[in-house]
C-alpha cells in the first residue's frame, strides 16, 4: 500500500515536473508584435536539418523574429508535418519554412497560403509548385552535373563501370532524381527521361568512353544502407570503378564495402552534400569529389525573407533562369582538374555544416 | 469447480474493498476501477485550462476545431486498437492496415476509374480481409497477436509499396465522395469535418454493441479471464475472431478519413500510427491486460494527445519535447492503471 501510494506521487511529481520543464523550454509565443516564423524540417535525426535548425535560430535571434522548430519523426513522417502546419496558422505565424517530407504535406501548405501565411520550400522543392511561394534550394541537378563532369574528367577516357547509389527505392523524391540524373549528365551519358532514373541505356558512350551502369540500388542515404547498396552491386560486378551516392554517409558505406572487398584501386567515389564529415571522408581519400550545398544559408534566407516581407513588404524572387532561388553549390575535391571549377577539402572544412 | 475457487476469491475482494473505503485514497481508488473514463477526462480538462491559460489562442473555435481534425485518423484507430486490447491482444498493423485500405480506395477509383462507392467497398473489403488474417492466425494457429501482427505490419507495408510504388494520389483527381470526410460544415461557428462526425458516430455505435449486447460482454468476459469464459460457454475463439474482423472494418473507415483530412492517398502518411494508437487506448485507462477500459477512455484519451501536441506547439515548444510529453504521459497512466489493478486483487 505504502509503496503503491509512492508509485503514484513520483509519476505525479514525474508528470508535473516535465509539464513546467516543457513550458519553460517554450519561447513563450505571446509577443503579438513579433514576426512568427515555424522552420518545419524533415527529421531531427540528420545534421542536415540539425544546421539547418541552429542556422533559423541564429537568424531569428539576430531579426527578432520568434522561431518555432518541428519536424517529422523519421525521413518521409508526412502526418506530424502536417500538424505542425497546422498549428503554425493556428498560433498566428507570419511564415512557414519547411523541408517536405513528401506530397502530403502539400494540401496543409496550400491552406496555410490562403490563410495568409508565406510559404518557402527549403532544400527540398514539392511536387507542386503552387502548394509554396518561392523555394529556397540546392541546385540538385547541377550538384550532380559537377561531379559528373569531373568524374569524366578524373577517368581520362577509361572505360567506367558505374554503381549508382541512390536514395530510395520505394518512393520518387525529387531530389533523388536530380542529383542522380545530373551525375549522369555531367559524364556526357544520354538520360532518355530526366524525370526518371534507371531508363537510360545501360551500355554505351560517355564523354570520355564506353560506359556500364551496373545498377541503381537505394541506400536510404545511410551508412548502412550505402554499404548494403555497394554490396549487391559489387557481387553483380567485380569491375566497377565509378560509384555515385545519393550523399555522404550512404558513400562512405560504400566505400567500407569496396575496402573489405579489397576494390579501392583506382576507385572514384564521388557524392553530393558537403556536411563536415563528408569534407573529412574527401580529405582522407574515402570520397574522391562531393559537391557541398549550404543548409545553414537556407535556413538564415529563410527566415530573414520572412522578416523582410512582414516588415518592408519585399518578397524574394527566384534565381535567373531557374524556377527556385539557388542557394549556391561548390565542388570539393583535392585532385582538381584544368576548366572545373573546385575548392579543397581545407577551404570546405571551414564552411561545412554538421 | 471454478465456482469453489472463486467464492473466497470473491469474499475477499469484498472485504478489502470495504477496509479501502475507510480510506479517501482507498475510496477514489475504487471510483477510479468503477469508471476508468474519469482519470483520463479529469487529465483532459486540466491540460485544456493550462494549455488555455498560457496563449489565448489555443482555446479559439478554430483551433479546437484544429484538434479535432488532428485526432479523427488516430482516434479511428484507436477505437479498433481498443476491441483488441480488451481482448488482451495487441494490434501492431493497424495503421499498415488503414494505410493500405486508403491506397486501395483512391488507386482503384482514379487509376481504374471504377465507381467511388465501389473503390470504397474494395477499401472495405481489404480491411475486412486483413482482419480475418490476423483473426484467423491468433485464433487457428494460436499465435500470440504480437507476433502476428508485427509479421502482418511488415506483410501490409510491403504490399502498400508494390501496389502503389510509392506515388501519392492527389485529392484533387478523385472523386468527391473520396473526400467527403474533409468537407467542413459549422456549428455555432465551430468547423466540423464530416471524418470527424464519422469517428463520434463509431464511438456511439461500439459503445452501445459493447454495453448493450451479449457479444459486447462475451468480449470483456473473454478479456477479463478466457478461461472462466470458455467455462461460462462462450465461444472465445469466436469472439476473438470477430473483434479482429469488427478491427478491420473499423480501420477502412479510418482509411476513408484519412483520405479526406490529407486530401490525398499517401502511402507515406501511417509513420507510427499503430503506436500512436496503442498510446491512445493506454492513456484512455484500458488495461493491457485485457477486460478493462472503454471506449470512452480510448476517446479522451487520443484527445489528450491532440491537446498537447497541439497545446505544446502553440506554446512555441519544440517537436520533440512534445514526444517526450507523450512518453510521460503513457507512464503515468500505465503507473495508475497499475496502482487501480493492485486495490483490487
Amino acid at each position: 500500500m505504502h509503496r503503491n501510494r509512492r508509485t503514484i506521487a513520483a509519476a505525479c511529481v514525474l508528470a508535473t515536473g516535465a509539464a513546467l520543464t516543457l513550458t519553460g523550454c517554450g519561447s513563450g509565443g505571446s509577443d503579438e508584435d513579433a514576426v512568427g516564423v515555424s522552420l518545419i524540417v524533415k527529421t531531427t535525426a540528420n545534421p542536415f536539418f540539425v544546421a539547418m535548425q541552429e542556422g533559423a535560430e541564429a537568424a531569428a535571434e539576430e531579426a527578432g523574429v520568434e522561431l518555432t522548430l518541428a519536424a517529422g519523426r523519421q525521413d518521409g513522417d508526412e502526418d506530424t508535418q502536417i500538424q505542425a502546419i497546422e498549428n503554425a496558422v493556428s498560433r498566428g505565424d507570419d511564415g512557414i519554412l519547411i523541408t517536405p517530407n513528401g506530397p502530403g504535406v502539400e494540401d496543409a501548405l496550400i491552406r496555410a497560403r490562403d490563410a495568409g501565411l508565406y510559404v518557402i520550400a527549403l532544400d527540398t522543392p514539392p511536387t507542386d509548385p503552387e502548394s509554396v511561394d518561392i523555394t529556397f534550394a540546392t541546385d540538385n541537378f547541377l550538384a550532380g552535373q559537377r561531379i559528373g563532369e569531373w568524374t569524366a574528367a578524373q577517368l581520362g577516357g577509361e572505360r567506367a563501370v558505374i554503381a549508382m547509389i541512390d536514395l530510395f527505392d520505394d518512393k520518387i523524391v525529387s531530389v533523388d532524381v536530380e542529383r542522380d540524373q545530373g551525375f549522369l549528365d555531367g559524364m556526357g551519358i544520354d538520360l532518355a527521361d530526366p524525370g526518371q532514373y534507371g531508363d537510360e541505356a545501360a551500355t554505351g558512350r560517355y564523354s570520355g568512353g564506353e560506359y556500364a551502369i551496373v545498377g541503381h540500388e537505394a541506400s536510404e542515404g545511410a551508412e548502412a544502407g550505402g554499404r548494403t547498396a555497394a554490396e549487391n552491386l559489387l557481387s553483380v560486378n567485380p569491375d566497377i570503378n565509378v560509384v555515385y551516392t545519393i550523399n555522404e554517409p550512404a558513400a562512405y558505406g560504400a566505400y567500407e564495402a569496396f575496402d573489405a572487398a579489397g576494390a579501392t584501386d583506382d576507385l572514384v567515389v564521388v557524392s553530393v552534400d558537403g556536411g563536415c564529415a563528408g569534407v573529412d571522408a574527401v580529405a582522407e581519400g574515402a570520397i574522391d569529389a562531393t559537391s557541398q550545398q549550404y543548409p545553414v544559408r537556407m535556413a538564415e534566407l529563410g527566415v530573414e525573407a520572412i522578416h523582410a516581407l512582414a516588415t518592408t513588404g519585399e518578397a524574394p524572387e527566384a534565381s535567373e533562369g531557374l524556377d527556385f532561388f539557388n542557394t549556391g553549390v561548390e565542388l570539393v575535391t583535392d585532385q582538381p582538374h584544368d576548366g572545373i571549377a573546385s575548392i579543397t577539402s581545407t577551404e570546405a572544412a571551414d564552411v561545412c555544416w554538421g | 469447480m471454478s465456482q469453489q475457487t472463486n467464492a473466497p476469491a470473491a469474499e475477499h475482494d469484498l472485504a478489502e474493498e470495504f477496509l479501502d473505503r475507510s480510506t479517501p485514497l482507498g475510496a477514489i481508488r475504487n471510483l477510479l476501477h468503477r469508471h476508468p473514463a474519469i482519470s483520463p477526462a479529469i487529465v483532459l480538462i486540466a491540460a485544456v485550462a493550462v494549455f488555455g491559460g498560457l496563449n489565448e489562442r489555443f482555446l479559439e473555435p478554430s483551433n479546437l476545431s484544429l484538434v479535432s481534425q488532428q485526432v479523427a485518423v488516430v482516434g479511428t484507430l484507436a477505437l479498433a486498437q481498443t476491441l483488441i486490447i480488451l481482448t488482451a491482444g495487441i494490434d501492431l498493423s493497424v495503421g499498415a492496415v488503414m494505410v493500405l485500405s486508403s491506397m486501395v480506395i483512391a488507386q482503384t477509383t482514379v487509376q481504374n476509374g471504377l465507381p467511388a462507392p465501389l473503390g470504397i467497398g474494395l477499401g472495405l473489403a481489404v480491411g475486412l480481409g486483413a482482419g480475418a488474417v490476423n483473426g484467423f492466425l491468433v485464433t487457428r494457429l494460436k499465435l500470440p497477436p504480437f507476433i502476428v501482427t508485427l509479421g502482418s505490419l511488415n506483410v501490409f507495408l510491403a504490399l502498400t509499396l508494390l501496389y502503389s510504388g510509392g506515388a501519392t494520389v492527389r485529392g484533387g483527381d478523385m472523386p468527391d465522395l473520396l473526400t467527403l470526410t474533409g468537407e467542413t460544415f459549422s456549428v455555432g461557428g465551430v468547423n466540423i469535418t464530416a471524418g470527424v462526425v464519422m469517428m463520434l458516430v463509431l464511438y456511439v455505435a461500439l459503445a452501445l454493441v459493447l454495453h448493450g449486447t451479449a457479444w459486447g460482454r462475451h468480449v470483456y468476459a473473454s478479456g477479463d479471464d478466457s478461461e472462466a469464459a470458455r467455462l461460462a460457454g462462450i465461444s472465445v475463439q469466436r469472439v476473438l475472431a470477430s473483434i479482429y474482423l469488427a478491427a478491420g472494418a473499423i480501420l477502412a473507415v479510418a482509411a476513408w478519413i484519412q483520405i479526406g483530412r490529407s486530401n490525398a492517398a499517401s502511402p507515406n502518411v501511417g509513420v507510427d500510427l499503430n503506436l500512436d494508437s496503442i498510446t491512445a487506448v493506454v492513456i484512455g485507462g484500458t488495461s493491457l491486460f485485457g477486460g478493462r477500459g472503454t471506449v470512452w477512455g480510448t476517446l479522451l484519451g487520443a484527445l489528450i494527445v491532440g491537446v498537447f501536441r497541439n497545446g505544446l506547439s502553440l506554446a512555441g515548444v519544440d517537436v520533440l519535447w512534445q514526444t517526450f510529453a507523450v512518453g510521460v504521459l503513457v507512464i503515468v497512466a500505465v503507473s495508475v492503471d497499475q496502482w487501480i489493478r493492485k486495490g483490487r486483487k
